[in-house]
C-alpha cells in the first residue's frame, strides 16, 4: 500500500508528462495522417517514373557506336491480345487479353458476390436475434482474415477436379474457378460494410415504415435501401477493388494463360497476375520490366476511375437527396 | 498552426526524396562478407544448390552458404548487381545481359557447366501416348500449330470428354521456357492460351491431375502420377528416354547444360566451392538428385 502523499506526488508526476507529452504524440498522429498521402503519391510516382523508359525509349549500345532503340507501341499495348514479351524473334506487348481478364473475372465475382453479400447482411442486421447474430460476425470476420493463398489453394484442390467433374471439361482453373473464389473472398468485406450501412439506418426509419402498414420485405426494400444506399454502393464497390487488385488467388485460380476468352470455362490470366510471375525474372532495365511497371499505371488508373465513380455517384445520390 | 503545417510537408517531402532516390541506387560492387557465399538463382537448380550447400557446409564449418531460388533471371539479375556471388541457370547469359555486365559494371562474367537435366515431356499416367516427335511438339505448342486434340496424334485418353490437348508451360522468362523454345521450337514463338506455371515442380503435379494434360520441366520431378515421353526427332528415328545413360551418351535429343556463373574468373573461397562441386563428391550429388553428372 502506498501513503496518500506518495500517491499525490506520482499523479503530479504523470500530470507534467502528460502535458510535456501531448505535443509530441499531436505530431506523431499527425505525421500518421500526411503520411498516408505521401504514400500513395510516393509510390505512384515510383511506379510511373519506372514506366517511363518504355514509353520514351530505351537505348542500349550492341556494338561500338551502334546504338539500338526500344520502344513500347501504345497502340498495340492496348488493342493487341498477343503478350509475348521474351520472344526470341519479335517480342509483343499487347495487354488486351489481360484487360479483358481482369475484367471478366471480377465481373463475374461481382455478380455473384453482390446478391450474396446484401443477402448475408440484411439478413444478419434485419432478421437475425443476438445470439446468432454475434456468431455470424465473428464468422464472417473470421472468412475476411483467411489469407489468399489459401483461398487459391481451394481454388486448386477443392475447384478444379469439382469443376472438371461437373463440366467435362479438360481443366477446371478459369473465369469460373476464379470467378467464385473471389466471390467468397469479396463476400465478407461487403457483408461488414453493408452491414454497418444498414444497422446506421435510425430505428425511427423502420418503426416509421411498419406503422404505415409496410411488411418487414417493402420495409426493407423501400425504407432502408434508399436510406443506406451510400454504404451499400461503397460495399459493392469496395469488392470490385477487391477483385481488381487480388493478385495470389487469382493467379492460382484462373489458369494464367494469355487467352480472349469466349466462355466461363476459358483459362485466362489477369493484369496482377502478370507482374507477380514475371516482375521477378525481367532483366532490369529492359523494355519487358519497364512495361511491367506500365501495367501496374494501368491498374492504378482502374483503381483510381473506380474510385472517382464511386465518389461522383455517392455525392450524386447526396445531392438529390437533398433537393 | 500554419507555420506546423509548412514544417510537416517539409520533413515528408524529405521522406519521399529519400524514398526515390532508393529506387535509383546501384549496389555494384557490394562485397560479401569472407566466409559467406551468396549463390542464387535457377528454380530448376535449387534443390541441388541446397544439398550442395549443405554437404559443404558439413565438411567446412568456416563457410556459409546462402541459396535462394527465384530462377536464372533472378539469379544473373543478382549475379550482375553485386549481389550473389554465384549465379545458377538453366539458360546461357544472354547477349543483353553480357553486355549488361561488361559494359555497366566492368565484369567478366565465367561460365561453369556443372551437370546435364533432360528436358522431359510429361503426360497423365493413364494417357496411352508412349513417344512423340520434336514435329508432333511443335504442333502443339508452336505458335501457328495446329494439333489440339489427343485424337489428331491418334491416341484418345481415357478421362477426358473432348480430347483436348491442356498445353503446361512456364512463365516467359523461365530458364526452361526459353530452351524448351530454341530446341523444341527452333526459336520461333509459343501458342497462346497455355497454362503458364511457375515452377518446375507446378508443372508435374498440373499434369498428374489432369488426364488431358501435356507439359515439359527437368527429369529430377518426375512423380508416380505421371510418365516421361520418349522423344524423337523425326518419324524415322529412334525414340529415346530421358534417362541418364541417354543424356551422357547424347542420344536424348532435349538434354540441356545446368549451369553456374561467377562474375569474374572466381578466386578464393568461390573457387574452392567451384572445385568441389565439380569434384568427386559435388558430381556425386547431381546424380542423386536425379541429373547427370558431367565428369
Amino acid at each position: 500500500m502506498e501513503s496518500p502523499k506518495g500517491n499525490h506526488l506520482f499523479r503530479l508526476l504523470i500530470q507534467q508528462l502528460q502535458d510535456l507529452l501531448e505535443p509530441v504524440i499531436v505530431f506523431i498522429i499527425y505525421i500518421c495522417g500526411w503520411s498516408a498521402i505521401l504514400f500513395v503519391i510516393a509510390i505512384f510516382l515510383f511506379v510511373f517514373k519506372e514506366s517511363l523508359p518504355a514509353l520514351t525509349g530505351i537505348e542500349t549500345e550492341i556494338a561500338a557506336g551502334e546504338i539500338e532503340v526500344e520502344q513500347l507501341d501504345l497502340g498495340e499495348f492496348t488493342t493487341s491480345p498477343r503478350w509475348i514479351p521474351e520472344s526470341a524473334k519479335k517480342p509483343a506487348f499487347g495487354i488486351l487479353a489481360l484487360v479483358v481478364g481482369t475484367l471478366s473475372v471480377t465481373f463475374f465475382s461481382i455478380l455473384l458476390a453482390v446478391p450474396l453479400g446484401l443477402g448475408a447482411a440484411i439478413y444478419v442486421s434485419e432478421f437475425a436475434s443476438n445470439k446468432p447474430r454475434e456468431i455470424l460476425k465473428v464468422l464472417i470476420e473470421l472468412l475476411a482474415a483467411i489469407p489468399s493463398v489459401v483461398w487459391g489453394f481451394i481454388g486448386i484442390v477443392v475447384m478444379n477436379p469439382l469443376i472438371t467433374d461437373i463440366s467435362g471439361e479438360a481443366v477446371g482453373l478459369n473465369i469460373l474457378n476464379a470467378g467464385i473464389v473471389l466471390a467468397l473472398m469479396s463476400v465478407p468485406i461487403i457483408v461488414s460494410v453493408s452491414e454497418d450501412a444498414l444497422r446506421a439506418v435510425p430505428d425511427s426509419f423502420r418503426e416509421a415504415g411498419l406503422a404505415m402498414g409496410a411488411n418487414r420485405w417493402e420495409m426493407i426494400y423501400k425504407v432502408l435501401f434508399p436510406a443506406a444506399k451510400n454504404g451499400l454502393l461503397a460495399a459493392v464497390l469496395l469488392g470490385i477493388g477487391r477483385g481488381i487488385g487480388e493478385t495470389m488467388a487469382v493467379l492460382m485460380c484462373t489458369g494464367h494463360s494469355v487467352n480472349m476468352p469466349t466462355s466461363l470455362f476459358d483459362p485466362v490470366r489477369t493484369l496482377t497476375a502478370t507482374i507477380a510471375a514475371e516482375l521477378g525474372e525481367a532483366v532490369r532495365g529492359d523494355l519487358h520490366y519497364h512495361t511491367l511497371f506500365l501495367i501496374g499505371v494501368v491498374l492504378f488508373a482502374f483503381a483510381f476511375i473506380i474510385n472517382l465513380t464511386a465518389d461522383l455517384v455517392v455525392k450524386g445520390i447526396r445531392n438529390q437527396g437533398n433537393v | 498552426m500554419i507555420n506546423r503545417n509548412v514544417l510537416i510537408v517539409c520533413l515528408a517531402s524529405f521522406f519521399l526524396l529519400t524514398m526515390l532516390g532508393c529506387g535509383s541506387r546501384e549496389n555494384a560492387g557490394q562485397e560479401s562478407s569472407n566466409n559467406t557465399i551468396r549463390v542464387e538463382g535457377s528454380d530448376t537448380m535449387v534443390n541441388l544448390a541446397q544439398a550442395w550447400a549443405e554437404k559443404y557446409q558439413a565438411e567446412k564449418s568456416e563457410i556459409t552458404i546462402e541459396v535462394s531460388g527465384g530462377g536464372s533471371g533472378v539469379g544473373i539479375s543478382s549475379l550482375i548487381q553485386g549481389l550473389a556471388d554465384m549465379a545458377n541457370a538453366s539458360r546461357k547469359m544472354k547477349d543483353k545481359e553480357v553486355r549488361r555486365a561488361t559494359n555497366e559494371f566492368n565484369l567478366d562474367p565465367q561460365e561453369f557447366t556443372v551437370g546435364k537435366d533432360a528436358l522431359a515431356v510429361y503426360v497423365h499416367k493413364d494417357n496411352p501416348i508412349e513417344e512423340i516427335t520434336i514435329a508432333e511438339l511443335t504442333a502443339i505448342y508452336g505458335e501457328g500449330g495446329t494439333t489440339s486434340t489427343w485424337t489428331e496424334l491418334g491416341m484418345p485418353v481415357p478421362g477426358t470428354a473432348n480430347q483436348q490437348i491442356v498445353r503446361v508451360s512456364r512463365q516467359n522468362n523461365s530458364g526452361t521456357y526459353a530452351y524448351f523454345r530454341e530446341y523444341v521450337l527452333d526459336d520461333n514463338d509459343f501458342k497462346l492460351g497455355s497454362i503458364d506455371l511457375s515452377g518446375s515442380a507446378d508443372v508435374v503435379s498440373m499434369v498428374e491431375k489432369t488426364p488431358g494434360a501435356i507439359g515439359y520441366s527437368g527429369m529430377g520431378y518426375a512423380t508416380d502420377g505421371v510418365k516421361m515421353l520418349k522423344v524423337k526427332i523425326d518419324a524415322d528415328s529412334p525414340s529415346v528416354a530421358p534417362t541418364v545413360i541417354n543424356v551422357t551418351n547424347g542420344t536424348y535429343p532435349i538434354a540441356r547444360p545446368l549451369l553456374i556463373y561467377t562474375p569474374q574468373t572466381p578466386t578464393g573461397i568461390v573457387k574452392d566451392y567451384l572445385d568441389w562441386i565439380l569434384g568427386e563428391t559435388g558430381q556425386g550429388i547431381i546424380a542423386e538428385m536425379g541429373y547427370v553428372p558431367v565428369k
